[in-house]
């Protein structure tokens, strides 16, 4: 078992959900990520996504997309993304997934990442644009190295669809709360609900839920259902905002994580 | 070869649909709509109607009797696209997916554009539907093909200005995919090239079709056989597989594409996707791809908006990798100069993009003898182009 799976047990043991936080790698500077990390975890974070920036992002809002441009002119690729990796794991446990999208996975060729991501101390792996018509090489290899593949599920995808990417996953599934890109959203958007229901039905993996969550009374709407919540443009924004406050970005994950905290005391 | 993809869209090795999850389902909405609809005798009817009385198919086979004769070879005749309403091809297949948007009851269609011809062609059947038309197109194009951003404009669709990466075709699609993800329910995003995850380049290819069964047909009428080579431009692709697939079980007819050899091989200088690239995945299909060593996708360059992207149709990847099609760069310089034998000698100004073609016809032609025939296609017409030919005008009248 990964140590995503460990956290999954550890969270259900605790009756708390779990706060993932996604960053883009290398933005501001390869450099600078490790510290930022730190910051998440201090700040609560149980699980960090570490994006890969691509030039092409077509599932994703400005704010990854700049940021993504950022890292990209910083010089971050795969390799400097598992040295980041290795640098995390120096003074951290926490669970790491890879976070990108196929390409930049397939010119690093895939047996190779996944030999070098464990290496590096990664647990796990999510490429936006790989259906899982297209993944049965790409899980085999990665299973193989003891990687984690997780894919998202969509409001739009039907129960036929829902089966097939639980099969597809392990670690947990990670599920889109409502149709578009990423970034930030006023309220949790109707599809959200109906989407766990639906999913829960269907596996026993833990659900985690993105897309659109970036204030505290969100997570706690979503956290009443959810395994864990994911925080992704919200922290990127921060970072682009002001890429050397370490403690406002813990600061501001720190409140995120808050009631979460709560409801696990509760 | 006639059969191909498979049922995952795939040609070979390439194509298949390689998107986020929240696109699967309405792909496969949009395939089974579309397969049915291929097994409609209703839809067809319907479709040729269109294409018959409001796009103005069939189109001319002309035999292009003086330059053939200038250039001393093969007898090279012209399938005039350019004549179609819009000025270009794309509008065979803008009416099928217009129908095919009518049969899923979407009143909301989005489409990219680079040069403007499909944008137009988009705009113009929304017009005739009565459905709600967005299209993204990079602020660079815009900047380049102005008539065109008015045209749209003109026929009430709303042109988005796309200002990410290279500000080209390649940021429309990646914008229209962002669009088509977040409105799903309501929307059709009418793809203009035979590119994307499946069925795209499967269904555009198809809609192009008629290119070649016409020019297949005319030129056996004509000449009593069939010709030696074939000859189109090559961006996504569209124009290219619809008059190349009706003659792919014909071993003796050579096809040729033709890509944008821009302002020469260094890369970021061109689109030359089989001589400059590698196969990889980009927006939805795997296919060759201009990129460097870390998968990131490489800014292109042509002269040519509408042959200016990074990425190629998966089927003529296929068909490279078989060698059943050669494809082959022409340069913008090639190409204006092109584009000024063809208008000063037979009183066609062909776009930028067809310019390609007819440059490589050009060149090859005095190497061949004269009972060989060609046939260029000439995917569309150069009113769009005049601000680009004016600037370049001092090298036209040197050639």
């Amino acid at each position: 078992m990964t140590r995503i799976g460990k956290l999954f047990e550890t969270l259900k043991a605790e009756k708390r959900c779990g706060m993932i936080a996604y960053l883009t790698a290398g933005d501001p500077t390869p450099d600078a990520t490790p510290e930022l990390v730190a910051a998440l975890e201090r700040g609560g974070a149980d699980l960090i996504e570490l994006g890969v920036p691509f030039s092409d992002p077509v599932a994703d809002g400005p704010v990854i997309q700049l940021a993504g441009d950022r890292a990209i002119r910083a010089g971050t690729n795969m390799a400097k993304v598992l040295e980041i990796a290795a640098k995390i794991r120096e003074t951290s446990q926490i669970p790491l997934l890879l976070f990108t999208y196929l390409n930049p996975a397939l010119r690093y060729g895939f047996e190779r990442l996944a030999k070098d991501a464990r290496a590096a101390g990664i647990d796990g792996c999510l490429l936006t644009d790989v259906s899982v018509e297209e993944a049965d090489n790409y899980v085999s290899v990665m299973r193989e190295a003891g990687i984690d593949t997780v894919f998202m599920a969509a409001p739009t995808s039907t129960d036929h669809r829902l089966k097939l990417v639980a099969e597809y996953s392990s670690g947990f599934v990670y599920l889109v709360s409502r149709a578009g890109i990423t970034g930030e959203q006023a309220s949790v958007s109707d599809t959200a609900l109906p989407l766990i229901e639906r999913m829960r039905a269907l596996t026993d993996l833990p659900l985690a839920m993105g897309f659109g969550i970036s204030t505290a009374p969100q997570v706690a709407a979503i956290a009443e259902f959810s395994d864990a919540v994911v925080v992704g443009s919200a922290i990127v924004r921060q970072i682009g905002k002001d890429p050397a406050g370490v403690e406002a970005l813990e600061a501001m994950m720190r409140e995120l994580t808050d009631p979460l905290q709560k409801a696990a005391i509760s | 070869m006639i059969s191909q993809p498979d049922a995952g869209g795939h040609f070979g090795k390439y194509g298949g649909r390689y998107v986020p999850e929240i696109l699967m389902s309405p792909l496969e909405e949009l395939q089974n709509t579309y397969l049915e609809a291929k097994e409609d005798p209703a839809f067809h009817a319907e479709l040729d109607m269109l294409l018959t009385t409001y796009a103005g198919r069939p189109t001319p086979l002309y035999y292009a009797r003086r330059l053939s004769e200038q250039l001393g070879g093969p007898k090279i005749y012209i399938k005039r696209e350019d004549l179609l309403h819009t000025g270009a091809h794309k509008i065979n297949n803008c009416l099928g997916q217009a129908l095919l948007a009518r049969r899923m009851g979407k009143k909301r269609i989005i489409a990219e554009t680079g040069a403007g011809q499909h944008g137009v062609a988009t705009a113009t059947v929304c017009a005739l539907f009565g459905f709600d038309c967005t299209v993204y197109m990079g602020e660079e194009d815009m900047r380049r093909q102005r008539l065109n951003v008015f045209r749209m404009r003109l026929l009430g669709a709303k042109v988005v200005p796309v200002m990410s990466g290279s500000r080209t075709l390649k940021d429309a699609i990646s914008e229209a995919m962002r669009d088509w993800v977040t409105n799903v329910s309501t929307t059709h995003y009418l793809l203009g090239s035979a590119l994307g995850a499946h069925p795209y380049p499967m269904m555009v290819r198809d809609f192009h079709r008629v290119i070649g069964l016409e020019a297949r047909e005319q030129i056996l009428k004509v000449e009593g056989r069939l010709p030696d080579t074939v000859i189109a431009c090559v961006g996504g692709g569209s124009n290219a597989i619809g008059i190349f697939h009706p003659f792919l079980e014909d071993a003796g007819v050579k096809l040729v594409g033709v890509e944008a050899g821009g302002r020469g091989p260094t890369l970021g200088d061109h689109a030359a996707r089989f001589a400059g690239g590698s196969p990889g995945v980009l927006q939805g299909t795997y296919s060759y791809l201009l990129q460097d060593n870390d998968g990131q996708i490489s800014l292109t360059h042509s002269v040519s908006a509408g042959l200016d992207y990074a990425s190629v149709g998966p089927e003529h990847a296929m068909l490279h990798d078989l060698g059943r099609a050669e494809y082959c760069g022409c340069t913008d310089g090639m190409a204006i100069v092109a584009a000024t034998t063809l208008s000063r000698t037979e009183g066609i100004i062909p776009a930028l993009e067809s310019a390609h073609a007819v440059a490589e016809a050009i060149r090859r032609a005095p190497l061949e003898s004269k009972d060989k025939i060609f046939i260029v296609n000439l995917s569309g017409r150069g009113d769009k182009d005049i601000d680009i030919y004016r600037e370049n005008l001092k090298e036209m009248d040197q050639a």
